[in-house]
């Protein structure tokens, strides 16, 4: 693997026994864990292929004991890593050998609903589908709904900006956030955001949120709950080319509908998702799509109807439309188990992220294709076709010398090639470790250095989550001092410190 | 597949009426830098305008006038991506109508400041509106500047070019940086391209309406109508005046089926609250227009932006009753214009008691001397929100005293 993580200070690990002993104090019990056995339940998040024990485990209970972690981790100069429920797809809650590994799991209280205000007040550790099931009694929703939702905390879905297969039309967790409470690296309490909508001041919140954990930890978060919609149906559309599936895709948006969800898969993924879960989907095909539309019910038959208009006249070669719930369950079913299916074609798979503009899929895919033949590994891909959001699934085999770098390689390239078309490194499993490094492809060192120092302001001592998101990290007093302009550098000459 | 070519604007201005030389107005982002690196060099600061719309919010400033209406037009519109890239200083009203051309609309419903100060409108430009975090009616639904602004190009006081964000609806790439260039007011980098997210604009709308509520009826129908399957798009209440009732207004809007379906939806959901009519198409663009113009609040009392919990918005009207005063709810009642004489201590510490915040919107110059436009924010926050500012600006360029 090529990714290197930050050297760990020997200093720090030559201190493991006082650390520990010090924090023990503060998280007494349970709370705070040192034993190698149990350490390993932490070393890695979704991202399987990066692991590190971290230095010790604490689980606080309340916002007072992770202020006072932070705080005294921030004047011992140790390094904290905040984590969820450690679903992270990019790492972002992979330990430090020599950092404190800051658990959240306790915090799993509701603590505040107004079904007026449309608002819910829940502890960092409550899982996404928790809030739902805590007012769906009253036909109210939490609407970001990652693939994870039944075990991911809404905590980390801050920290990540978690997005799933509705945000097109719902939006991603930023745009249902309106408030949080976050403890800064040096122990600080503060409330940013609040019940209202909009802010008092500059948007601090929003930058909290998606900046996977390196600016504070939420301790409390604010969401806003929407009525359920009263019925959603689902079409399953075969194309005999992608470049029709895409075309269906941008006309349906083009006559002014937008879907609920709207998923496509390759010819790979199809065939994968069908021999796992036999629901019947069309094997004759090269792109599936799924569209669906929610609402009440005289908008979804409308809908059903222009869709499937703007399909057939797309050269649809295959249409089926959920008749109940049961049937929209099974078109999804297929889409929903599309990676462990293909994680039955090889025994492992990398999954991408990128974004794209949904009018450059055809030489993407095209691309991908020539890709797979020079790194002779496998890909399938689902395909979040409403705004442009790649999962490409590469297959191979960590066991094989050189596969998994292979793998990483190939994703790498495809990411590369999402930016150069005009797209992103990640639609919405976050930079994290996994895209450190190709930061750069996207940004130049400027912005880069630009957006540290947002981090500088909130943790100057870069001992929250380093590591993550930027592949250099440049000390604040460095980057506040020194003015490069126009790429030229004062004295350059001179040593600096 | 752009469509850009299509577009002239015409109402982009000309570099031959370049007023005179107290104002900086660069061509290109190569004098923009210019003239930060130099007024940082200098210690002054430049204050950021675009059409000078809402140039009367803030402290009075004599920080120059950094005029952006030089970054002008339209970089690429593709209408099924949902994604449209303009210069800053175009004309408001020029983004609509592109936007419009194509059946879409900016959803967040930004307005023209111009008529709340009496200046006529049209000075409004696109970069103006999302650095203000302008949001209309439909807010409520839609979601604020802040939730469209997918990307931009900026210098910051530092006299460095730089991006965030990017040009696709969907992206968690690096810090979302563009949720603080929204509401930003010019006061961490000057933006020179801006991306937004658009979205097809509802075939038809219907505007449903209670006559003679309280604002606590009012805001508790809200409620109701909003937590509801009928998916209210704007909600607003107006109080009774000498001559009319008060009215309790519902917005929804989408394809025409869906649309009365759930105006049946609305009506029985509200039954228990009076009569449910339907305005008539103009007296709807009326009302909801006077949201955007704010004319019947007319005159020259201090005019405030409350922001609530919606809940809280009678708590507002009621505890300013003593003094004279003008209002109306918009967001449900999460948003109380106010046009009051009573003391800002008295505004704010009603706002604050709600847990909401309240804006200083309009006041004679003698009274935004001494009032800051926003809520004082807590110590902690305000320290962080310097900070930020820092890094942006480490040299205040942008700091005018006007916020």
């Amino acid at each position: 693997m090529s990714l290197k993580m930050p050297v760990p200070d020997e200093a720090v690990l030559a201190r493991r026994n006082d650390i520990v002993a010090a924090l023990r104090k503060i998280v007494p019990g349970e709370g705070t864990i040192d034993d190698a056995e149990r350490l390993r339940a932490y070393e890695s998040d979704g991202l399987t292929a990066y692991r590190q024990p971290p230095m010790v485990v604490v689980l606080p209970e309340t916002t007072e004991q992770v202020s006072a972690v932070l705080a005294w981790c921030y004047a011992n100069r140790v390094k904290a890593v905040p984590r969820g429920s450690g679903t992270s797809l990019s790492g972002g809650a992979l330990p430090l050998a020599d950092g404190v590994l800051l658990g959240l799991s306790k915090f799993k209280r509701v603590l505040h609903i107004d079904y007026d205000d449309c608002i819910a007040v829940v502890q960092p550790g409550v899982t996404n589908l928790a809030i739902t099931h805590a007012v769906e009694g009253r036909g109210f929703y939490y609407a970001p709904d990652p693939s994870s939702q039944i075990a991911c905390s809404i905590g980390g879905n801050v920290a990540e900006n978690s997005g799933g297969v509705h945000c097109l039309k719902y939006g991603l967790t930023t745009n249902n956030v309106l408030g949080c409470e976050i403890v800064m690296m040096d122990g600080e309490i503060l409330r940013l955001g609040g019940s209202q909508l909009d802010p008092a001041g500059l948007d601090l919140l929003g930058i909290v949120v998606g900046s996977e954990g390196l600016l504070g930890v939420v301790t409390e978060v604010t969401v806003r709950i929407r009525p359920k919609p009263e019925m959603a149906r689902a079409l399953l559309i075969g194309f005999s080319s992608v470049e029709s599936a895409g075309k269906c895709v941008a006309d349906v948006i083009a006559a002014g509908i937008i879907p609920a969800g709207m998923e496509m898969m390759d010819r790979l993924a199809i065939h994968a998702a069908e021999a796992f879960v036999h629901v019947g989907y069309p094997l004759d095909v090269e792109a599936l799509l799924i569209v669906e539309l929610d609402g009440v019910a005289a908008e979804c038959d409308f809908l059903v109807g222009e869709v499937q208009r703007i399909a057939q006249a797309n050269g649809a070669v295959s249409l089926r439309i959920s008749a109940d719930d049961a049937e929209r369950n099974a078109i999804w079913a297929g889409r929903k188990a599309a990676f462990p299916a293909v994680g039955r074609l090889a025994p492992d798979y990398y999954c991408m992220d990128g974004t794209i503009p949904r009018r450059r899929l055809p030489e993407v895919l095209e691309r991908m294709k020539m890709l797979s033949q020079h790194y002779g590994l496998g890909v399938a891909n689902v395909f979040h076709a409403g705004d442009g959001n790649l999962h490409p699934l590469i297959l191979y085999d960590a066991n094989r010398p050189g596969e998994l770098d292979r793998a990483e390689a190939f994703g790498s390239d495809i990411l590369r090639f999402c930016v150069e078309v005009g797209g992103v490194l990640t639609g919405e499993h976050g930079v994290g470790v996994e895209k450190r490094d190709l930061m750069p492809v996207m940004f130049s060192e400027v912005d880069l250095q630009q957006q540290q120092r947002v981090k500088c302001a909130f943790d100057p001592e870069l001992l929250l989550n380093p590591g993550k998101v930027f592949p250099k990290l440049h000390r604040c007093a460095e980057l506040g001092r020194v003015h490069v302009h126009q790429g030229k550098v004062p004295f350059p000459d001179l040593p600096r410190f | 597949m752009s469509i850009k070519a299509k577009f002239r604007f015409q109402t982009c201005r000309g570099f031959d009426s370049m007023p005179a030389l107290h104002p900086v107005r660069p061509a290109d982002e190569r004098d923009l830098i210019d003239a930060i690196t130099q007024a940082a060099e200098r210690g002054q600061s430049l204050q950021v305008l675009g059409g000078g719309s809402k140039a009367a919010i803030g402290a009075p400033t004599d920080a120059r006038r950094l005029d952006m209406t030089g970054f002008c037009g339209v970089v690429d519109y593709d209408p099924p991506e949902l994604v449209l890239t303009v210069r800053p200083g175009t004309p408001l009203s020029e983004v609509k109508a592109v936007v419009a051309s194509a059946n879409q609309m900016l959803a967040f419903d930004p307005f023209d400041h111009g008529a709340i100060f009496g200046v006529g409108g049209g000075a409004a430009t696109i970069g103006g509106v999302v650095a203000a975090g302008v949001s209309g009616s439909q807010r409520l639904s839609c979601g604020a500047a802040r939730d469209h602004l997918l990307g931009f190009r900026a210098v910051s006081g530092r006299g460095e070019a730089f991006i965030a964000g990017g040009k696709v609806v969907k992206n968690v790439t690096g810090y979302d940086l563009p949720k603080l260039a929204a509401g930003s007011w010019g006061r961490l980098f000057a933006l020179t391209e801006i991306t937004l997210k658009v979205l097809p604009r509802p075939q038809m709308a219907a505007t449903y309406v209670i006559a003679g509520q309280t604002p606590e009826q009012a805001v508790k129908a809200m409620a109701l109508a909003v937590g509801s399957r009928a998916e209210v798009a704007a909600a607003a209440y107006r109080p009774a005046s000498r001559t009319d009732l008060s009215l309790t207004a519902l917005r929804l809007q989408g394809f025409a089926p869906s649309v009365t379906a759930r105006g049946a939806m609305l009506t029985a959901v509200l039954s228990g609250y009076g009569n449910v009519d339907v305005l008539a198409e103009g007296e709807a663009d009326a009302f909801w227009q006077n949201l955007h113009t704010l004319g019947s609040l007319g005159g020259d009392r201090p005019l405030w932006r409350v922001n609530v919990p919606p809940s809280h918005g009678p708590q507002i009207v009621r505890s300013v009753q003593t003094a004279v005063a003008d209002w109306m709810f918009d967001w449900a009642g999460g948003l109380v214009w106010l046009a009051t004489d009573a003391d800002h201590k008295f505004v704010r510490d009603a706002a604050a008691s709600c847990g909401g915040h309240a804006i200083l919107v309009r006041a004679p110059e003698t009274v935004r001397k001494d009032v800051p436009a926003f809520q004082p924010l807590s110590a902690g926050v305000a320290a962080l929100e310097a900070r930020v500012r820092q890094a942006f600006d480490p040299k205040g360029v942008f700091a005018t005293g006007r916020f």
